[in-house]
């Protein structure tokens, strides 16, 4: 098998601890298909076997044909011999293609497992840790690093047990027929790993240069594209053009003497393939021609010595991709050990549908433990009411609904539904009393019915009609080409009006008794947005709903205002007594109403 | 793929031309090795040979191993300089285009595929030429050479050859078949879980507050249960590769021998141990003609991702850009400040109808000219206009009187100071981030102090411990009207004749929006301000006020005359403030 040279597999890494513990997890996932496993090591080590036993009845046939140099050829002994090679090579090849078989299917079924390990891993994450991680970091272990996992262990694990097998029984085979000629081969051998060896420990620092240089220019290039125009608008060319072409030219250093040093390991195998050859080959003539031994030594020899270090090849190159599939595994599993959400199986106690009255008592809450946002918080929305959060950019509006669908728990105190606690009861049956719409309205990829439906149960189509009537999206839908079965993505050519419309109506599809709603609608055109304000306000009767409010004209007529600023709620009271007290909501108010007051 | 070679330079072709002169030595020694083998079966079998004969030829046998891996060590040598060299034009090219292309052209390609055409793509064609210089050229030198070799030791041998040779090429047909459509599928599939996967984590809230964990499972389970059947169908198959490979190598020994054996026993005394030594090498160059084949594979294999991927870097490479420099232009001094819209429609590059339609339209030196409608209005896409991130489709665009295709696009971003709907930082500091690009004049650091000051973001740069303090990239370390802030004083910094806000104001709240206007007002009073604004608060006090309705401009004038005369401005307005509200002010 040639190597591959050049950007591949070479990650810079490689503690033994790493792959330890990196091969202690998968022994995890290996040992859900032990049988198979096994099955597949008993096939590698048969047809290791089976290869084997060729050389030493192919030296055989030699020993017939030089017999019959100086006299006849036993043609009919030869066939005999040769017959049996034939069932060897045929049993080998049926013994390795099954090994290759299994092992395929083995690492296929575990990279599906570690798939929908980590797609389950995310729901029992807490979104404490996915509000802090990039959410590129954690596709990238779905794809690329089980990708990886599941290559490597196709292709260097069944390497790895049918090379160490055929290594093995050469070395055997070969001391059984000669000792001699075994150690001239062996330390030829030798010889040359040790040269790979220091050729892979001086090659490292460049991997890891070009693996740094390489994250670098990607940084680069996605930064600069994502900023084009500002690039473009304010002249920046010129310095980022300097920045990247001084990267690249570092970048092309690092990569052609990675590549370079990964293009030496196979010209420098194939020479300890030949030096040991040339080895076994003078050694043996030498042997030969004193009459120890016979020519079919030889040729035995020639191919016992490329079973012996044709091996070593192929574990020189699956030992580089190992440790590449270490670092994926590490990446997988450390993923996989996060922290998860509290396990709730054991609450017995349960809400049903609630009335809606929702209670704050002594809440106490911080994102990070020594520092606390919202100090001791009581208040109380009656069924049906109306609590409107207002506060400027940045002041911490979503921690409220962090915390009612406990997106994030509180630290002291405790928020009740209908007097009930929310931490008594699992966070399924909280989450179900609510009906929720965000700022970032949420699409996926499927058909308008999927989208609308999602999770709810018995949706007919009269309910369906029915919510987008209210919702004003009848036109929407019947414009669609399959309408409710019209596939729709997040880059459908939907307007933003129209996407929020979508989640609206699967609001009220859910039919929740309380509502959370972000009123964003700054991104959406003025009659779209009474469209939407119009459902909203559909969507609030007989509700009681927390409105996250972005214009103060609309929640004039709430029961209670919560005016956030800093990540505190710093006052609390309806319109009127808000704006009697000049106090955070009087300004806010106020500022919009320009010139007029030059206070 | 052929079309990205005429990117390498004469020195890279002299690596290649190198590289073929060692290949055909290194090819030459590895063909050459048997025969010392030979000689020594040869000495061997004769009887009173000298021992130091064979160590003579022992000797040169190896002097040929070290020949090879010499000669093969300088051919990586070569293929490395030449693969990463290569790469390195490519993506310097690529870079340096995108830089130019306009935004038009931009975002017919969309900047996560010019992402992955500027990185992943040239890593495939990086690879390629590694292994393509080492195996392409090498397998058909090494099979022709053997062969050519072999011709006339025995038709029988060769025939045998023939047989393996065949065989291989069957086996390489069905996997190229069989497993490399399902790589491409997989390719697909892998975006496909990408893309569930990101919605899920996306859209973690809504999936937790509906308790459709278990929906979202089975959504991600049948895309990974899709992926897994593929990957099986393709890698049981390639799974074929070694065994069959491993079989052919030993039964073609077996099948020389096999027929040697009747040669020998049917020729002449005298001519046995000929036949003899020459099995013994035949042998072992039809291996070598095999290993040509399966060199080739590994090539066939690689080929179909590189070769997509040469072709979408060429397509970059290859696209002029739509907006180009102008011949230069002299402004008359009394023109400075001055935009003009004469007459100006446009649609986008892509097609679809009109998005503005014969819109004129002038601001004077100094003013404050306000742009508000409906989403879809066309607004955004008439301030691109002024900076050429697109060119006007009929009609003319004038800044300081002359047509903006007329000047040098670096003059005419002096100019402009545009600040985009979406606030972009780099990484780095807030003062590089505000001192950004070449300006006119460069930038001071009074000029980033009072830019910052302008744009009110000199109390939160100052609680994150001054102009030094650190922007992570894309500025994810500040809060949205934060960023807004950077970005509206970075242009202010560069000292513009005219400053084009595009929806510049939406994240920020209604203090901060009002202070901002306010000394904008005060310490940029000769300054043009061009601004795109969803809130009638923002705009009330502009000089001019341009209502847009579907590309039409359907109102001109102050906030009063409007409030009068336009029935699109009536209607936004009273959607935004209550009537009570409106007469308050």
């Amino acid at each position: 098998m040639p190597s591959m040279p050049g950007t591949g597999n070479q990650q810079a890494m490689g503690e033994d601890a790493d792959i330890k513990g990196a091969f202690s997890s998968l022994a995890g996932y290996l040992g859900a298909m032990k049988w198979p496993v096994i099955i597949a090591v008993v096939f590698s080590f048969a047809g290791a076997i089976l290869n084997l036993m060729g050389p030493s009845r192919l030296g055989e046939v030699t020993d017939l044909i030089t017999a019959g140099l100086t006299g006849d050829v036993d043609i009919a002994a030869i066939e005999a011999i040769a017959w049996v090679l034939v069932g060897l090579y045929v049993g080998g090849l049926i013994l390795n293609y099954a090994q290759g078989f299994i092992m395929a299917t083995v690492s296929q079924r575990i990279s599906q497992n570690m798939r929908r390990d980590i797609s389950e891993k995310i729901d029992r994450l807490p979104l404490r840790y996915l509000d802090s991680h990039p959410t590129g970091d954690t596709l990238s272990r779905v794809t690329n690093d089980v990708d990886t996992v599941g290559q490597t262990m196709n292709q260097s694990l069944s390497t790895l047990v049918s090379s160490i097998c055929q290594l093995v029984g050469a070395l055997i085979l070969m001391l059984a027929t000669n000792v001699l000629m075994t150690v001239a081969g062996v330390v030829a051998t030798i010889i040359g790993v040790v040269l790979v060896i220091g050729l892979v420990k001086k090659s490292q620092p460049h991997f890891t240069a070009q693996q740094e240089e390489l994250g670098d220019i990607n940084g680069q290039v996605e930064e600069i594209y994502d900023g084009l125009d500002v690039v473009r608008t304010h002249n920046g060319e010129d310095s980022a053009q300097r920045r990247f072409h001084a990267t690249n030219d570092r970048l092309y250093e690092a990569a052609w003497k990675s590549s370079f040093l990964s293009g030496l390991n196979m010209p420098i195998m194939i020479f300890i393939g030949n030096l040991s050859y040339v080895a076994v080959c003078v050694t043996g003539a030498v042997l030969a021609m004193s009459g120890q031994i016979e020519f079919g030594v030889i040729v035995s020899f020639m191919l016992y010595i490329r079973l012996f270090t044709q091996p070593l090849q192929n574990i020189s190159q699956a030992a580089t991709s190992v440790q590449s599939m270490a670092a994926a595994c590490q990446r997988v599993f450390d993923f996989l050990a996060e922290d998860e959400v509290a396990d709730e199986s054991d609450k017995t106690e349960r809400i049903e549908k609630v009335e809606g009255r929702v209670t704050f008592h002594h809440v106490k809450f911080g994102y990070e433990p020594d520092r606390t946002i919202i100090n001791d918080f009581t208040a109380t929305a009656q069924p049906g009411q109306k609590v409107a959060i207002v506060g400027p950019t940045g002041a911490g509006k979503t921690t409220i609904v962090n915390l009612l669908e406990r997106f994030y728990e509180v630290d002291e105190g405790r928020i009740t539904l209908d007097g009930k606690s929310t931490l008594e009861v699992p966070r399924a049956d909280v989450r179900n009393q609510f009906g929720m719409v965000l700022q970032d309205t949420w699409i996926f990829e499927g058909t308008l019915r999927e989208n609308l439906v999602f999770d709810t149960e018995g949706v007919t189509d009269d309910k369906l009609d029915e919510a987008c009537e209210a919702c004003g999206l009848t036109g929407y839908v019947d414009s669609l080409p399959d309408r409710y079965d019209t596939k729709i993505d997040d880059s459908s050519a939907m307007s933003a009006g129209q996407r929020q419309l979508i989640t609206i109506a699967r609001a009220m599809l859910k039919d929740a008794p309380l509502l959370i709603l972000d009123e964003a609608t700054s991104s959406v055109d003025t009659r779209t947005e009474l469209k939407v304000q119009k459902a909203m306000d559909t969507l609030m009767e007989g509700r009681t709903s927390f409105v996250i409010a972005h214009r103060l004209s609309t929640i004039r007529d709430a029961d209670m205002i919560l005016v956030m600023e800093h990540g505190d709620i710093v006052e609390k009271g309806d319109h009127e007594e808000l704006l009697a007290k000049g106090g955070a909501y009087a300004k806010l108010y106020n500022s919009q109403f320009d010139e007029s007051d030059a206070a | 793929m052929l079309k990205v070679l005429r990117y390498l330079d004469r020195k890279q072709w002299g690596q290649v031309a190198a590289a073929l002169v060692f290949i055909v030595v290194q090819v030459w020694l590895d063909l050459t090795l048997p025969d010392y083998m030979s000689e020594i079966t040869t000495l061997v079998e004769t009887p009173g040979s000298e021992m130091s004969e064979i160590l003579v030829q022992g000797g040169l046998m190896l002097a040929c191993a070290v020949g090879s891996m010499a000669a093969s060590c300088v051919v990586a040598y070569y293929a490395a300089r030449v693969g990463a060299g290569l790469s390195r034009t490519l993506r310097g090219k690529v870079f340096d285009k995108t830089l130019e292309l306009s935004k038009g052209d931009v975002e017919h390609f969309s900047t996560a595929s010019l992402v992955t055409r500027s990185t992943n793509d040239i890593t495939q064609i990086q690879s390629l030429i590694v292994m393509g210089l080492q195996a392409i050229v090498k397998a058909p030198i090494m099979a022709v050479w053997a062969v050519c070799k072999i011709w006339n030791k025995g038709w029988q041998w060769s025939a045998a050859t023939a047989v393996a040779v065949f065989v291989v090429i069957c086996m390489l047909a069905i996997t190229l078949i069989v497993a490399v459509p399902r790589f491409r599928s997989i390719q697909g599939l892998t975006d496909r879980l990408n893309t569930l996967c990101r919605e899920h984590l996306v859209g973690i809230r809504p999936v937790h507050a509906y308790n459709a964990e278990d929906y979202e499972q089975a959504r991600f389970a049948d895309a990974n249960t899709e992926i897994t059947n593929n990957n099986l169908v393709a890698n049981r198959t390639m799974a074929m590769m070694s065994p069959g490979m491993t079989f052919v190598n030993s039964a073609l020994t077996l099948a020389v021998y096999w027929i040697g054996a009747y040669m020998i026993s049917a020729a002449g005394m005298d001519s046995r141990l000929t036949i003899f030594s020459d099995m013994v090498v035949f042998s072992n160059y039809a291996m070598n003609v095999i290993m040509a084949f399966v060199l080739l594979n590994m090539v066939f294999i690689l080929l179909p991702r590189a070769q997509v991927s040469a072709r979408r870097v060429c397509e970059v490479i290859d696209t002029a850009s739509s907006v180009t420099d102008g011949k230069g232009a002299d402004v008359a001094e009394e023109d400075k400040g001055t935009i003009e819209f004469r007459d100006v429609s446009f649609s986008y590059p892509d097609g679809g109808g009109h998005v503005l339609s014969h819109v004129s339209f002038t601001a004077e030196k100094g003013s404050y000219v306000a742009f508000i409608g409906a989403t879809g209005s066309g607004k955004t896409s008439l301030v691109q206009l002024v900076d050429r991130l697109y060119d006007a489709t009929e009609g003319e665009v004038l800044v300081d009187g002359i047509d903006v295709r007329d000047y040098e696009l670096a003059d005419l971003h002096d100019r402009i100071g545009y600040i985009p709907q979406s606030a972009t930082l780099f990484s780095g500091t807030v003062e590089s981030n505000i001192a950004y690009g070449e300006a006119a004049q460069p930038c001071t650091d009074d000029d980033v102090t009072n830019a910052l000051e302008i744009g009110q973001a000199s109390d939160f740069v100052e609680a994150m411990g001054g102009i030094s303090a650190q922007i992570d990239q894309g500025g994810r370390n500040v809060s949205g009207g934060q960023r807004q802030r950077l970005a509206i004083s970075r242009a202010i910094a560069r000292k513009p004749e005219t400053l084009v806000f595009d929806d510049s104001f939406s994240a920020l709240d209604y203090a901060t929006d009002r202070a901002l206007r306010g000394a904008l007002e005060e310490r940029c009073a000769g300054t043009t301000r061009l601004v795109v604004a969803q809130r009638i608060g923002t705009i009330r006090d502009a000089d001019k006020i341009i209502v847009l309705d579907q590309g039409r401009v359907v109102g001109q004038g102050t906030h009063d005359e409007l409030m009068k005369t336009c029935e699109t401005y009536q209607e936004i307005a009273t959607s935004q403030l209550s009537k009570e509200e409106l007469e308050n002010a």
